[in-house]
């Protein structure tokens, strides 16, 4: 396969216009577990020109039953790992990745050059550092959030959900893992592919759920 | 009316969105809020007094990713 073959696969799927318009777009994940490594995913095959991947972490077994990683990654970086799958279903893409632990102090660093960041954290803290952070900034940021993924409950529940023009949360906003439920793959999945579609979206210039 | 999560909250009108959140029960770290459109920084809570029209969105973050 070269990578016109790859091109023309895209585009015969997509249409040469959305095709163009994603290999200019670029998108930045932040946190690459069960949510992240599946956007980062979702992403890639869509045909993004240009992936950043966040996270400090290194791949667990217990990451195994909903995260994108596989036995032979264990113990590996989560960023390289994952680089490594997404270019294997995309030859063309761009990727950027950081291992580094994001805070309050170095956020605006980490992120400064991207305009569209999926926030793919697991603790609620997290989760909410990474909004005030960006979102309270004049950079212009638009965050992807997810909130209220975990148990086994019906998947209807889970949406998307535009805050503002910069702010958008998937989830059911109330299942978390306070509550005693695990994070299984179907929920957490879904969730994901709630913040790719809607990631996807805003780079097509749909602002709207 | 004061709108709070899409509800009327208007007996919140003239307190802080500090003392607010404290009533509520709300955790400051798990929370974003968006007040009229922006969202907040936390270091203004205290110091925001909620007016009259304000629509005031508290996000509250579950943990899971």
């Amino acid at each position: 396969m070269t990578r016109n073959d790859f091109i023309n696969a895209l585009i015969e799927r997509h249409g040469r216009d959305i095709y163009e318009r994603l290999i200019y777009s670029e998108i930045a994940v932040a946190g690459l577990g069960g949510l992240g490594s599946n956007v980062a995913l979702a992403l890639a095959r869509a045909g993004v020109g240009e992936i950043f991947l966040v996270d400090f972490d290194t791949v667990d077994i217990t990451n195994l039953n909903r995260q994108q990683y596989s036995i032979s990654d264990l113990g590996r970086a989560k960023t390289t790992a994952l680089a490594e799958k997404i270019r294997a279903v995309n030859p063309i893409i761009k990727i950027r990745h950081r291992k580094i632990r994001v805070t309050e102090n170095n956020a605006l660093e980490i992120f400064k050059d991207h305009k569209l960041v999926c926030e793919c954290f697991d603790k609620a803290e997290n989760k909410a550092m990474l909004i005030n952070t960006l979102l309270t900034s004049d950079m212009g940021f638009t965050v992807v959030s997810a909130s209220g993924m975990a148990g086994y409950g019906t998947g209807n529940t889970i949406q998307s959900r535009r805050i503002n023009d910069h702010l958008y949360i998937c989830g059911d906003m109330v299942s978390g893992i306070e509550k005693g439920m695990g994070l299984m793959a179907p929920r957490v999945g879904i969730c994901a592919m709630h913040q790719a579609n809607t990631a996807l979206r805003l780079l097509l210039g749909e602002k709207e759920i | 009316m004061i709108k709070i999560n899409g509800k009327d909250a208007s007996e919140a009108k003239g307190s802080s969105l500090g003392q607010y959140l404290d009533e509520k029960g709300y955790k400051k770290t798990y929370i974003a809020v968006e007040v009229n459109g922006a969202i907040l920084p936390k270091t203004e809570y205290d110091s925001y007094i909620i007016n009259d029209e304000d629509i005031i969105e508290i996000v509250n973050f579950v943990g899971g990713g």
